[in-house]
């Protein structure tokens, strides 16, 4: 693993990229653990002061630091993210499996289901959700709302690479030698589709974070808890921009964008390392490289 | 016939399950929630000073509500209830407009997401797939590099965030463009010339927002999709036919890369409408995100579940109509 890591790192721009900016958001998302400031208080600091090595990036008019708090913004986002990936890439995974494993009806009525998510505009149906619930609304149930419409797509993927799986020879061996289908769904085939689901992984990151600043902006988030959504919302609605506190509303918009760009090229540059046939590309590539 | 049967039936089938599916949910979800939105409704209206109303007619109020939001009998009653309604249109009144039916505030702005929307799927999926089938075929030139990482740091940006991007810089900072609205305050709504090139001018914006993060995608999709036609035999053959290169891109590669694009257009739309929704609360642009947005903010309890519903079905139909227009592009689905 650590190998593959440092190969990628040397070989690929993107992958380096990507991983610098990664470990520089995940330092300072562990800053937030040495926070002076308790992210939920108001008027700890001055308000509206600019950047200054006192407050680095200046402070907002609730009275915080807006480099502390977007320490807990990124942690915030990051876990959320995280957990609604976990979330529905087990549910993805396990559909996909099962249904390419077991074909026929099973499969057609999985994959409709599947489909019909894909399809079903998310965001309205989200906001029904979370306006419903407004009240209540906390990160993890935001994470368990946001997996419900992100599990097809890894579930698609899967399912076509056990298609594959199937019709190879170690399956049959499995199958004769008395084994259920919940163990050779399991123990056979789940290795061969876990590198998969990394970059999936990823990306379900990507679509949860992005989902969680859209429901923020609606005021739909857990409003008092910092995520990099509710931190521009906030900005927003002290109309941030308007009153000239441009540190306020760039700073976490600069540091959406690095997020996103960052994730994105990882997960791009582990499915490129994944996909074989990219690989020969690479190498052929390599070849043609050295002979000119 | 063999058409009808193995594509045009199994894709209305989908069609139907996509609009069963997401009515359910949309059905299901308000009622498995601990909240009553009666309710929160009743007490909304208490606290406005009904509360000397004595006991039964709060009672009668409280019939009258369930009545309206269709929350009266066992939820199969209501669950068939709801069904009927939804083939009359019929998704009750406002609350924070109140006696107009939800129907027609929708009707009014669905015209602008609409037509953004058209403009903005058409616009992208087009300059998107020409720019990376361009790019693709010829990917080891510097700007075909340059091209896709540009586009690699777009695409990934939220479509909200990239909004506000464009607004700070071409409304606030180089304020070229109009802040918010359709059309500036003050004109009225004409087929005039004028009028035309105002909404044009407001829409510019949005419309430019959502076409920059559409055609990231469609260029990163379509360079990766050429890249692999490209290494296909009777790309070698035409290349050692002497076929320009310029033909063989646009008449052999162009084409085959093109067909799973429309697939993925029928899968985009859904996200496409999302992007387009979420971008027009920032511009406040008067089409069904800022409806939605007025709709949350007030409590507008059918107002959601209409506008919902609505765009389910409006997306699976367009979603629909692409994919029976697929045949159409592919003469391997029709003649096989």
């Amino acid at each position: 693993m650590l190998l593959v890591i440092r190969d990628l790192y040397r070989s690929d721009k993107k992958f380096a990229f990507g991983f610098t900016v990664i470990c520089l958001l995940i330092f300072l998302a562990l800053l937030s653990f040495v926070s002076p400031y308790d992210p939920k208080l108001w008027n700890v600091v001055p308000k509206n002061q600019p950047p200054s090595f006192r407050y680095l990036l200046g402070t907002n008019s609730m009275g915080q630091d807006i480099f502390w708090n977007l320490t807990h913004a990124i942690r915030n986002s990051v876990i959320l993210g995280s957990l609604t990936a976990v979330i529905s890439i087990v549910i993805g995974t396990f559909v996909g499996l099962l249904s390419g494993y077991r074909g026929g009806s099973l499969d057609r009525f999985l994959m409709s289901v599947n489909d019909s998510f894909i399809v079903i505009p998310s965001l309205p149906i989200l906001i029904l959700i979370s306006s419903i619930i407004k009240q209540h609304i906390s990160l993890i149930l935001i994470a368990f709302i946001l997996s419900l419409f992100s599990w097809p797509w890894g579930g698609r993927q899967v399912r076509a690479i056990v298609l594959g799986l199937r019709e190879r020879e170690f399956t049959y061996t499995a199958n004769f030698s008395g084994m259920s289908t919940f163990q050779i769904i399991m123990t056979e085939h789940l290795p061969f589709v876990i590198p998969w689901v990394m970059a999936n992984f990823i990306n379900t990151i990507l679509w949860a974070i992005g989902m969680e600043t859209t429901l923020a902006i609606f005021g739909l988030s857990s409003l008092e808890t910092p995520t990099i959504g509710t931190t521009i919302y906030w900005a927003l609605q002290y109309q941030a921009l308007l009153r000239g506190i441009w540190w306020w509303i760039f700073t976490p918009v600069i540091l959406a964008i690095l997020l996103f760009i960052a994730l994105y090229t990882l997960s791009v540059s582990i499915s490129n390392y994944l996909d074989p046939r990219t690989r020969i590309q690479r190498m052929r590539m390599k070849e043609g490289g050295q002979e000119a | 016939m063999n058409l009808l049967k193995r594509y045009i039936i199994p894709r209305l089938i989908q069609y139907f399950i996509v609009i069963f599916i997401g009515v359910t949910v949309v059905f299901l979800v308000p009622r498995f929630t601990p909240l009553d939105p009666v309710v929160t409704v009743l007490n909304r209206m208490t606290s406005y000073g009904a509360q000397y109303l004595d006991p039964s007619a709060i009672e009668k109020l409280k019939d009258t509500m369930m009545e309206l939001y269709g929350l009266k009998g066992s939820i199969w009653e209501q669950y068939l209830g709801f069904w009927k309604r939804l083939f009359k249109g019929d998704f009750g009144p406002s609350l924070s407009i109140f006696p107009t039916p939800v129907i027609s505030i929708i009707a009014n702005s669905l015209p602008w997401t609409a037509g953004l929307l058209v403009v903005v799927a058409i616009l992208s999926w087009v300059i998107g797939n020409i720019l990376g089938g361009i790019a693709g075929y010829y990917a080891d030139k510097k700007w075909s590099k340059f091209m896709s990482i540009i586009a690699m740091s777009i695409y990934p940006i939220p479509y909200y965030i990239m909004a506000l991007v464009l607004l700070i810089l071409f409304a606030y900072i180089f304020p070229i463009f109009p802040m918010v609205g359709g059309y500036s305050i003050g004109l009225t709504p004409s087929l005039s010339l004028e009028f035309i090139f105002n909404v044009i001018k407001h829409a510019t914006l949005p419309a430019l927002s959502l076409i920059l993060i559409g055609i990231g995608w469609w260029f990163l999709s379509m360079r990766s999709l050429t890249s692999t036609i490209v290494a296909e035999d009777f790309v070698t053959y035409a290349e050692v036919m002497g076929i320009p290169s310029r033909k063989i891109l646009f008449q052999y590669v162009m084409r085959n890369g093109l067909l799973p694009q429309i697939t993925n257009l029928a899968l985009q739309i859904g996200g496409i409408f999302s992007g387009s929704l979420i971008t027009e609360t920032v511009f406040s642009y008067p089409g069904l995100g800022q409806l939605l947005y007025m709709a949350i903010n007030n409590g507008d309890f059918n107002l959601i579940m209409g506008i919902a519903v609505l765009s389910i079905i409006g997306i699976a139909t367009a979603a629909l109509v692409i994919d029976l227009l697929y045949p159409l592009f592919d003469p391997r689905v029709r003649y096989r």
